[in-house]
This record gives structure tokens, C-alpha cells and sequence, in this order.
């Protein structure tokens, strides 16, 4: 007993104190690719080199229409290095939840060369602003749930990258409890469903049953690459894709997978969200 | 090497064909037909060879037939022994060796599933992969897209055995959990408090990983094999990439093998490390898993540095590592390994000055090793019950030839020696890690980027944190592939947790799961 009381002692308080203060990030870490569109000349090998189709290209009538998704986004660098120019670049960037799967998703409209590569941009469309997640959501977390937020978390297919850093937010540096926010055993109990994906064949009977069993009102929050719309895996025979094919989605958070940061933005987002709709 | 084949040749000449192409570290073994049951036996009888994986391949519209392949390994040879069986497409069964394999089981009856392949004479020939409520296909078959469009789900669920007897109860729990964990669905009867037997129901995850293999260029598939079980990115991806090149016969330069080395043994510790910790949770030391949940972040930064992911992603690449390190992040290698270290000591001398929790783990959930050999366990599950196996030493790949490292192996098989096993290895790994930063070698990161030529067969093999991961590979064109069969360790000890946990209160199922902590998603792939 005493060996346990000593150690506590000598660590101290371990807790980040994320989001009050910025998080701790490695100047490494592969965060939201940035696009120039302006600079960008040719989509072709960055869409090419994309392991997941987030970049897209429809070319139609001498135009070309570039799409960007961060929802299938796995953030793994590659269109950075397949676009010439430093058009595209990584940046350390993980606070990327949204409350509209349209918001993760960028569109420029480009002239179309007969060879193939693109100029003139002729116009974007970008992610709407950040919102402001701790002052608020905190008030709403206080005001509409006792300052106790009970989530399940579901797992409804996942690799389970995410469930890793799902459980890490238990831990002390993360330590999601300080916000009154604890995960439940039963979705009874539960004011919020955190969903991993992509949705299975085999899972989908489990979260209809699980998101019918969670008491109104409630929140959905899809995590990851795989839970916003397939990732990876996409659709296909054994796969439904994103969660909210299968159930209503209020918060997106794309990561492959979200470090425990992104989560907690995400669910924060998802709690300012519900006090804004009731 | 020869000697092997020529001996088969010998003694079962109408059934051994031929040796295919040679290929390093591996042998190839055809047979003429589909019963490969008396060279099976030969193997594993006259060379005390294991049967490490059992598989299936649709090769009828190439050459007419399927294929089984039963993998081998054998004490003292470092080379994979593979026996190649054809099945004739018009008359798609083989004879079924689970009733005296038990470890076959499960892999059988996926060859059934995926392939209609019927695996004649099966103890338990039920679906295993596919749920009972599928429609009658067969996902792996060429001529099934991977696209189709199933039906809805209709008839009866899967019916478990009958709980029968006066006081005895059945518990259904799953595939929802109450925990952070994966789904699957364990069917328990107990009587009282113990448990009389578990029925396991997997596959809750399964997403067409093995078909996905088939429809992307080879680059593409390494972050598919990134996602095959998250918690070991970098050992499936490693295991797929070496499959890869001992097809086209890269050569990965010596830095490329030593970055390997270095990230396959941080995943190993910081997963050994959480389990740890979670384990003394679940016998209720919960203040122990709060000390390794911050050792473990003090790991996963360190993997950021390195690779620019805290699980390892984005860093796999056939012939070396996707990005090089500059002389700063390999300076923080050393200083977070010491610091690791001494915060791991003082967490494993808090368990064990815990006698309650020690009272917990010993005795529970034991798997005793002719069961666990019987059946095939491999990996820490493995070594905590007598099976002394590892693919770092067995089958050397990136630098672990030119590294000191024990395997450390015990006898009890209760959940106390599979955590003794974590901790071991462990202390191990941040030898290994220390010893490989020392020695990392200059020169180039990775070997220039080639077009994998197409016809090529070849298996990848790494020693996982959880144990043996097994990729086996047929190129195609087009730097594509033909097929992927991914063996997750997990594959392998499923059944062994059904062992484990007969006679056992149910309030320990908890920690006699963790302490396997198999994944879900490398089994349902």
C-alpha cells in the first residue's frame, strides 16, 4: 500500500490539459493535408497515389472538378509527396470534426488542358470555420446532462486502431473523466454512441439494436476513416461503409486513427451541437 | 533441404510431384491430387514438422483446379515447408484432417466457406466464416465480385449447443461488449459460478480484407495490411511487404531491416505494456493500469516522432521503410526507452507486490501445453504453455539475426505466465531496440521502387506482439495480386480460450480473455 501511495506521489498530476492548452504534438505527425489549389497543376498523381480514393477527379466539358474528402482521409502523406510544386502539404492539423459530413469535403473547379493537367482555377469551396468547443460545450455538458456525459462506444467493424486510442482516453495523460464524461457498459445507460466502422454485414442488426436501445435523446459520433464512410474497405460485399448508413450521425471525426485529442474535440463539437438543436 | 523432398518422393511417389520454382526460405511441395493427409502426417511424425496455417486458393479459371496449401515449419530449419494439394474443380472436396488436427478446425472450414471447397469427413463441417444466415455464396471464388450486392438476411441465426441439465444457465454476451473491445459473441453455460463450456461465434467483423487484397495495386494493399488488425499496423504491414519481396526478390537495405527491427519491437512493448495493465484491471489493481496507460503514451509519442503516427502507420514499404530518420529522432530512441524502463520496473513491482492480485492470476484460465500444442497455439498464449516458438528466431527477417535475444517460455499456462511472458518479453524488447538504435547502419532507407513481377508465390512471416502473422502472396500483373491469405495469431488460439476458461467462475472470464487479447478484426479480416 505504501509502494502504491509513493508512486502516485512521485508521478504527480500526468494529465494534459488539453484543449485549454494546445496539445502536444510531434513535429512528424501527419495531420490535415493542406491543398493549394491555385498551385496545383495536375491532381492526377496525388488522386493516383491516394490509398483510400479521398482525392477524386471528374473531368467534364473542358473542366475539371477536383473533390478532396477528409472523411475517407488515412492520412498517410502520400499525395503530399506524389503532388509536384508543394501543392499539397501535410500540417500537424487533427481538430477536423464535423457536424456535416459536407463540411469535410473540398471541391475546386479547374480549366481542363488537352494534356491532361489543369490551370486556371476558377474557384474552391472549404471547410466552414472551426467551432469554439471547450467554454461552450462544457456549459452544455453542465446544463443539459448533470455534468455527466455517459457514452458507449460500438464497434461495428473496426481494425481496431480505433478502439486503441478510444481506450487511451481513459487513460491519466487523456483522462476524459475530468470533463464528466465516462463510458458505459450498456447503451441503456448512454446519452452518446461512439461508432467505429466500417459498418459490417454482420454488425449491422447490432447497432440498429444498439441505437434503438440508447434512451433519447441521444448523439451519434462517427470515428474514424472506416466509421465516416468505409475508408479502406469502402463497400462491398461483407461492408455497408460509413455509419450513417446505417444509423443518423451528428458528429463526424476523421483520423485513421483520431488521436485521442481529435476524439475529444469531436465529442465536445457533438455536446455544443446538442445544445444548439434542443 | 532436398534431402526432404527427395524422401517424400521416396515414400509417397505416386502423390508428390514435383517441387515448384525455388524460392529463398521457402520449399515448395506439389501433390498430384487433393489428399495430402499421409504426407501430413509424414511431416509432422519424421520431422516433427508443425502445421503453422491451412488455406485455399481458386485457381480454376488459370489452371482448372484449387488449390489447398498446408504450411510447415520444423525445428532447427529456418525454411517454410509448403504442400501444395490440387483440388479438381469439378470435384471441389478434400478430405478434412480436423478430427485428428484439432488446430485445422476453424482454417478447414474457412477454405469451405470462402471457396466451396468441402472439407470431407469434418468433425463440425457448420459455416465458421460466413454466418448461417448468408445466402449460399462463396466470397473468394474468381467469379464472385467483390462488389455483389448480398440480399437482406433471412432464416434461422446460428443455434448454439443445448444448455441442458437442472441449475445450469446459459449466459449470451456479445457481440456488443461492455467494454472498448471488438465484437464477437461468447456463449457460456455455467452452473452456479463455474463454467461449463463456452461456444465462440466470430466473424462479426469480417470486411472482404482477402478479396480487397485482389482488387488494389500492390503499394496500395500495404496500407490495406495496415488495417488488418490496427493494433499491429506495422507487423501485418512488415509481414505483407516481406511476402512481397521474397516474391520479386528485393533485396531491403540494412538500414531499412534495422528500422524495421527497432518499430516491430516498440509495438511489441507498448501493446505488452497495456496488457499489463490491463489485466491487473480486470482482477480490480486498477491504479497499475493508470501507470501503464502513461508509460505506454511515453511509447506511442515516441512512434509519432518516428514514423509520424502513434500506431506505426504510414511507415510500411515493400523494399525498406517509407521515410528515413534524420540523427534527431533517432536521438529520442534512447532517452524514452530508459525512461520506459524505469517506469516499467516500478510498474511491475507493484503487481507483484499486490498479493491479492497475484491470488487472481495464478491457477486461472489455464491452458495446459499438450493442449495448447494439440491445438496449435501460438505466440505469448503459446510460450506461457510450453509451445517454444518465435519467428524472430525460428525464421530470422529484418536484423534479428544479427541480435541477442532470449525467448523466454514456461510451463503453468494460467493467466500469472501469459503476463510473465509480457513482462519478459518486454525487458527483451527494450534490449533489442537499444541494441538496433546502436547499430543502425547508414545508406539508403529503402530499395528503388520495381514492378513486382507477375505468377509469383511466396510467404511473409513476422512474430507479431501477439505471435506468429503469416502473409502468403501469388502475384499478378500489373504489380497487382492474385490472392492474399492473411493468418492472424489470433486464428490460432481462438479455441484455445475455449480451453482455458472450463472450470474457471465466470467473473474471471474477464482477465482470462484479456490475458490472450486476441484481435477480432485479424481473425474476421
Amino acid at each position: 500500500m505504501f509502494h502504491i501511495l509513493q508512486k502516485t506521489f512521485s508521478v504527480g498530476v500526468a494529465t494534459a490539459d488539453y484543449p485549454r492548452v494546445p496539445a502536444r504534438v510531434a513535429e512528424e505527425f501527419r495531420g490535415r493535408p493542406e491543398f493549394d489549389f491555385a498551385a496545383w497543376r495536375d491532381a492526377r498523381p496525388a488522386a493516383a497515389a491516394c490509398p483510400t480514393g479521398a482525392i477524386e477527379i471528374h473531368d467534364r466539358d473542358g473542366a475539371r472538378r477536383v473533390t478532396v474528402d477528409y472523411g475517407r482521409c488515412i492520412f498517410c502523406g502520400e499525395c503530399a509527396e506524389a503532388a509536384a510544386g508543394g501543392a499539397v502539404r501535410m500540417t500537424r492539423e487533427f481538430e477536423l470534426a464535423a457536424s456535416d459530413r459536407r463540411e469535410l469535403v473540398l471541391t475546386a473547379d479547374y480549366d481542363l488542358h488537352p494534356d491532361g493537367s489543369h490551370a486556371g482555377l476558377r474557384g474552391t469551396t472549404r471547410l466552414s470555420g472551426a467551432v469554439d468547443t471547450a467554454e461552450r460545450a462544457g456549459a452544455a455538458i453542465r446544463k443539459l446532462l448533470g455534468r455527466s456525459l455517459a457514452i458507449r462506444q460500438v464497434d461495428a467493424g473496426s481494425c481496431n486502431g480505433c478502439e486503441q486510442e478510444i481506450g487511451a482516453l481513459n487513460n491519466p495523460i487523456h483522462d476524459i473523466e475530468r470533463f464528466g464524461i465516462h463510458f458505459v457498459a450498456s447503451p441503456r445507460h448512454a446519452d452518446m454512441l461512439l461508432v467505429t466502422g466500417p459498418v459490417t454485414r454482420n454488425m449491422e442488426l447490432a447497432l440498429r439494436k444498439t441505437y434503438a436501445a440508447a434512451p433519447e435523446p441521444k448523439i451519434v459520433v462517427a470515428v474514424g476513416a472506416c466509421g465516416i464512410s468505409g475508408g479502406i474497405f469502402g463497400t462491398n460485399y461483407a461492408s455497408l461503409g460509413g455509419v450513417d448508413a446505417v444509423i443518423p450521425v451528428d458528429v463526424y471525426v476523421p483520423g485513421c486513427p483520431p488521436r485521442p485529442q481529435a476524439l475529444l474535440h469531436g465529442i465536445l463539437l457533438a455536446l455544443g451541437r446538442l445544445r444548439q438543436s434542443q | 533441404m532436398t534431402s526432404l523432398l527427395e524422401d517424400l518422393r521416396e515414400r509417397f511417389p505416386e502423390q508428390v510431384r514435383a517441387s515448384a520454382e525455388p524460392v529463398s526460405g521457402q520449399v515448395t511441395i506439389s501433390l498430384n491430387g487433393p489428399d495430402a493427409t499421409a504426407v501430413v502426417k509424414h511431416l509432422m511424425t519424421e520431422y516433427a514438422a508443425r502445421l503453422a496455417s491451412v488455406f485455399g486458393e481458386d485457381r480454376v479459371a488459370a489452371e482448372g483446379v484449387f488449390y489447398n496449401y498446408y504450411v510447415f515449419d520444423r525445428p532447427g530449419d529456418a525454411s517454410w515447408v509448403i504442400v501444395k494439394a490440387p483440388i479438381p474443380a469439378d470435384q471441389p472436396s478434400f478430405p478434412s484432417l480436423a478430427a485428428e488436427l484439432p488446430a485445422v478446425n476453424w482454417q478447414e472450414r474457412e477454405i469451405q466457406d470462402w471457396f466451396g471447397v468441402e472439407a470431407a469427413g469434418h468433425p463440425n463441417p457448420r459455416r465458421v466464416a460466413l454466418h448461417d444466415n448468408w445466402p449460399d455464396v462463396h466470397p473468394l471464388r474468381k467469379d464472385f465480385a467483390l462488389g455483389t450486392v448480398l440480399p437482406p438476411f433471412e432464416g434461422e441465426r446460428h443455434v448454439y449447443r443445448p444448455t441442458l441439465g437442472e441449475g445450469v444457465f446459459r449466459i449470451p454476451v456479445g457481440p456488443v461488449h461492455a467494454g472498448i473491445i471488438e465484437p464477437g459473441h461468447f456463449n457460456f453455460a455455467v452452473a452456479g459460478e463455474p463454467i461449463l463450456y463456452l461456444q465462440l461465434r466470430m466473424f462479426y467483423t469480417h470486411k472482404a480484407t482477402e478479396k480487397l487484397f485482389e482488387s488494389m495495386p500492390i503499394p496500395r494493399a500495404v496500407f490495406l495490411a495496415e488495417s488488418i488488425s490496427g493494433d499491429s499496423a506495422f507487423s501485418h504491414a512488415t509481414a505483407f511487404c516481406a511476402a512481397i519481396e521474397r516474391a520479386a526478390e528485393i533485396e531491403v537495405p540494412a538500414r531499412a531491416r534495422y528500422a524495421r527491427t527497432i518499430l516491430l519491437e516498440l509495438e511489441r512493448i507498448a501493446n505488452h505494456i497495456a496488457d499489463i495493465g490491463a489485466i491487473a484491471t480486470d482482477v480490480g489493481f486498477g491504479i497499475a493500469n493508470a501507470h501503464a496507460g502513461r508509460v505506454r503514451e511515453m511509447l506511442l509519442g515516441l512512434h509519432e516522432t518516428l514514423t509520424g503516427s502513434r500506431s506505426l502507420r504510414g511507415m510500411a514499404r515493400v523494399g525498406g521503410v517509407r521515410r528515413d530518420w534524420q540523427p534527431l529522432q533517432i536521438a529520442r530512441i534512447a532517452p524514452t526507452i530508459d525512461a520506459v524502463e524505469r517506469e516499467f520496473r516500478d510498474l511491475v513491482a507493484l503487481i507483484q507486490s499486490s498479493d491479492s492480485t497475484r491470488d487472481r492470476l495464478e491457477h486461472t484460465g489455464v491452458l495446459r501445453p499438450e493442449k495448447a500444442k494439440t491445438l496449435g497455439v501460438v505466440g505469448v498464449a503459446g510460450r506461457a504453455s510450453g509451445v517454444d516458438l518465435d519467428v524472430r528466431r525460428d525464421h530470422p527477417y529484418a536484423a534479428y539475426a544479427k541480435l541477442e535475444f532470449r525467448v523466454p517460455v514456461y510451463q503453468a499456462g494460467d493467466v500469472r505466465h501469459r503476463m510473465q511472458v509480457r513482462i519478459d518479453e518486454v525487458g527483451e524488447s527494450l534490449r533489442i531496440v537499444r541494441a538496433a538504435t546502436a547499430a543502425l547502419p547508414g545508406g539508403a532507407h529503402r530499395a528503388p521502387a520495381q514492378p513486382i513481377p507477375p505468377g509469383r508465390c511466396a510467404l511473409g512471416a513476422v512474430e507479431g506482439w501477439r505471435g506468429e502473422i503469416l502473409h502468403w502472396v501469388r502475384t499478378g500483373e500489373d504489380n497487382r495480386l492474385e490472392r492474399c491469405k492473411v493468418k492472424d495469431p489470433s486464428i490460432n488460439n481462438w479455441p484455445a480460450i475455449v480451453e482455458a476458461v472450463e472450470g474457471n467462475i465466470i467473473a474471471d472470464f474477464p482477465v482470462i480473455n484479456k490475458s490472450f487479447n486476441l484481435s477480432y478484426s485479424g481473425t474476421d479480416r
